[in-house]
């Protein structure tokens, strides 16, 4: 809706708009500040509320009229009659031009208590809430610069909050209409910033880029979430100490809300990879369906399915619309202690009759096969506190899929196998290639086509809900054979 | 013999004779002066002469590589016959095959190392205009690297570069960081891509 614009005195300024948000979304109200104080254009209000506004011209003044209800307010008057009690307002109500300014308490004080919806106006937090919503206050600070670097978040009153690691940030999804975020957060040791995400439910802390996937814990207490994040630094390139199985794991955001965890579960975290994004569209079928998308809604639906169904962490290395580097992605996984990588796309080809899905697991070149036969001799055992030693694996960044690679090679058959029950599959459903991102990735992984997008059917298909509903529940059906495969072979 | 068949024994005669004349004429003889050549236009012999190269290009399905036997101009060096085998591989495909290589790309520099490495230097387009998808990418890729090292035997392996640098992938999957070797895989002898491997491929394990 497009909101007309307030004339401006000479020595107004004109602050960040208010946000108005309610069921039906969120609009944009600006405002503009006039002798001190904050004002709101009476077109504007008629424009938001469904309200009868009448301008009484003999007597100076103008009324609203809401079901039967009625407002009066005079010029230079800082009050108004509402239904017959008088509202004080903080500044009296004026017209500049042909235009009527009232103060922005003017909604929440006269045309709340006449309006069937309650109007919330938080000013601090520039929002306008309408209606019976869940905004919860959001509080952030810095406890110390580290590394690592610690950050405590509070959420007022206490509200489930979701937590996902992806590339350079982490990203937390309140249970809620909107958030009253009580920051800024200064850019402070590994933590460049806090901020309301893209949707008005989720804040994300932007990390340094020497930060490595940060351990987060969630408690309530107090009518309050509070959520406690710690930034250590990224472990240094080009080598890769791999992980020994015995390692601390990063602890899950809230296992009191994840049913069916184990004790010490061979499968904590899973990395899903959304390909392409941003400016790399992918591949874009004649119907108009770019890859990009596709990969995110399906990574999405997945990581659903696995956060529900099996209580394991996931990361995304992307949950929104943006280009991300291949070693982003690899580091997200990595850092993030991944045991499984997922990265999904769709096909393309330069004819429209191939089709089906197809899953590649990484092909090791001389390099690749060198490094796999001397991960044994090139370990390093280090001391440990309180007596013996631990192995460490020193592999190079770039060839750290060579010591999982037959595991790869299990996961990509168990995938195919699920897959093919559930969705066409293609004439070389299991194939290896020098795939760049696996090839990175230090733990068992593999790449889904989904589907090829330059076959006009498939592409179709691959834009309902029916065919991504099928392919998140095939890759998740694998993720738990996968899970079996892992403690069998980590049983002694 | 009757006469009919002496005339044709001298016919013949004769024309042995001529025939042994013009050859020792021709072996004998200074050959043209070269002002001649430097007055015109026409290349010069070694430059008309062709090589049969093992180029590499779509099925018509987009499916699999082809390899296709095509003329290529005859050059005197590794590096100078690259140049021309990467000339006309980035030329429009044959019918019925379908180029895999993005229209516009041009060959900004060939070489080859010591070691074996040929380094095959592309402008954007091949980045810029690819259309996308691991498939796709692979003949992408493979196309050049096996019309390469299929038709220089100093090569066994092709590192790509985009406008004179390294890069990760030309469309988010294939790995192009390091030299890569001759890879048969997706290469099918004729124009079904469902038909078998022809036999001297060599597909990967």
């Amino acid at each position: 809706m497009a909101l007309a614009t307030i004339p401006q005195a000479q020595d107004a300024t004109a602050p960040p708009p208010l946000t108005l948000v309610s069921r039906d979304g969120r609009r944009t109200v600006p405002t503009t500040i006039s002798g001190g104080r904050e004002l709101i254009a009476l077109d504007d209000i008629a424009a938001l509320f469904p309200v009868a506004v009448r301008e009484d011209s003999l007597a100076g003044g103008f009324t609203i009229t809401y079901r039967g209800k009625t407002i009066v307010a005079s010029a230079d008057q800082p009050m108004a009659s509402v239904d017959g009690r008088i509202v004080a307002l903080p500044s009296p109500i004026t017209r500049t031009g042909r235009r009527w300014l009232v103060p922005v308490e003017f909604l929440p004080r006269a045309l709340g208590p006449i309006y069937d919806r309650k109007i919330d106006l938080r000013r601090a937090a520039r929002l306008l809430l309408v209606g019976d919503l869940r905004v919860p206050r959001v509080s952030a600070r810095i406890e110390a610069t580290g590394p690592p670097t610690r950050a405590a978040l509070a959420i007022t009153p206490a509200t489930p909050v979701n937590i996902v690691a992806e590339a350079g940030r982490l990203v937390l999804t309140v249970e809620a209409d909107a958030l009253e975020p009580v920051f800024p957060v200064t850019a402070s040791g590994l933590i460049d910033g806090v901020r309301i995400g893209d949707q008005p439910n989720v804040v994300v802390i932007a990390l340094d880029r020497q930060a490595a996937i940060p351990r987060t814990t969630i408690a309530t207490a107090d009518n309050a979430t509070r959520v406690a994040i710690e930034v250590p630094v990224a472990e240094a390139r080009p080598a890769v100490p791999a992980a020994p199985a015995t390692d601390p794991r990063l602890p899950l955001p809230d296992t009191s809300r994840l049913p069916g965890l184990e004790p010490q579960p061979v499968l904590q975290t899973l990395a899903i990879d959304p390909g392409h994004g941003g400016d790399e569209v992918g591949v874009r079928g004649a119907g108009g369906l770019e890859e990009k998308q596709l990969t995110l809604d399906v990574a999405r639906r997945l990581r659903t399915l696995v956060e529900r169904g099996l209580g394991v962490r996931v990361i995304l290395t992307r949950d929104d619309d943006r280009t991300v580097g291949i070693d982003e992605r690899a580091a997200a996984a990595n850092n993030g202690k991944a045991d499984l990588l997922l990265s999904l796309h769709a096909n393309g080809a330069l004819s429209g009759t191939p089709s089906g899905a197809e899953v590649f697991y990484d092909e090791l070149d001389r390099e690749g096969l060198a490094v796999r036969s001397a991960v044994a001799a090139n370990s390093v055992s280090l001391p440990v506190i309180g007596g013996g030693t631990r192995t460490i694996d020193v592999v190079p960044w770039e060839l750290a899929q060579a010591r999982h690679i037959d595991a790869s090679a299990t996961l990509a058959s168990m995938l195919e196998q699920e897959l093919r029950q559930r969705v066409p599959m293609g004439q070389r459903p299991i194939q290896q290639g020098p795939m760049r991102l696996l090839s990175a990735a230090n733990m068992p992984a593999v790449l889904v086509e989904m589907a090829y997008l330059t076959n006009a059917a498939q592409e179709k298909a691959a834009a309902g809900d029916e065919f991504k509903n099928a392919v998140a529940q095939a890759l998740y059906n694998a993720i738990v054979r996968f899970r079996g495969y892992l403690e069998e072979t980590a049983a002694p | 013999m009757s006469r009919r068949a002496k005339i044709y024994l001298a016919a013949l005669v004769l024309a042995l004779i001529g025939v042994t004349w013009a050859l020792v004429r021709l072996f004998t003889e200074p050959r043209p002066a070269p002002a001649a050549a430097a007055t015109t236009t026409a290349p010069a012999p070694a430059e008309s002469a062709h090589i049969t190269a093992t180029l590499f290009y779509a099925s018509s399905d987009g499916r699999s590589l082809v390899p296709v036997r095509r003329e290529v101009p005859l050059a005197s060096t590794v590096v100078d016959q690259g140049r021309q085998i990467l000339t006309v591989q980035l030329q429009e495909a044959p019918q019925p095959y379908v180029q895999v290589i993005p229209e516009g790309t041009t060959l900004r520099a060939f070489y080859v190392t010591d070691r074996g490495d040929a380094f095959v230097d592309l402008s954007g387009e091949i980045v810029s205009a690819h259309p996308g998808g691991s498939l796709n990418e692979l003949l992408t890729v493979y196309a050049i690297v096996n019309a390469v090292v299929a038709n220089l035997p100093a090569v066994q392996r092709v590192q790509l570069l985009v406008e004179g640098r390294e890069v990760d992938t030309i469309a988010g999957h294939v790995d192009v960081r390091r030299p890569l070797e001759r890879d048969d895989t997706l290469v099918r002898d004729g124009r079904d891509g469902d038909a078998p491997p022809q036999e001297d491929s060599n597909p990967r394990k």
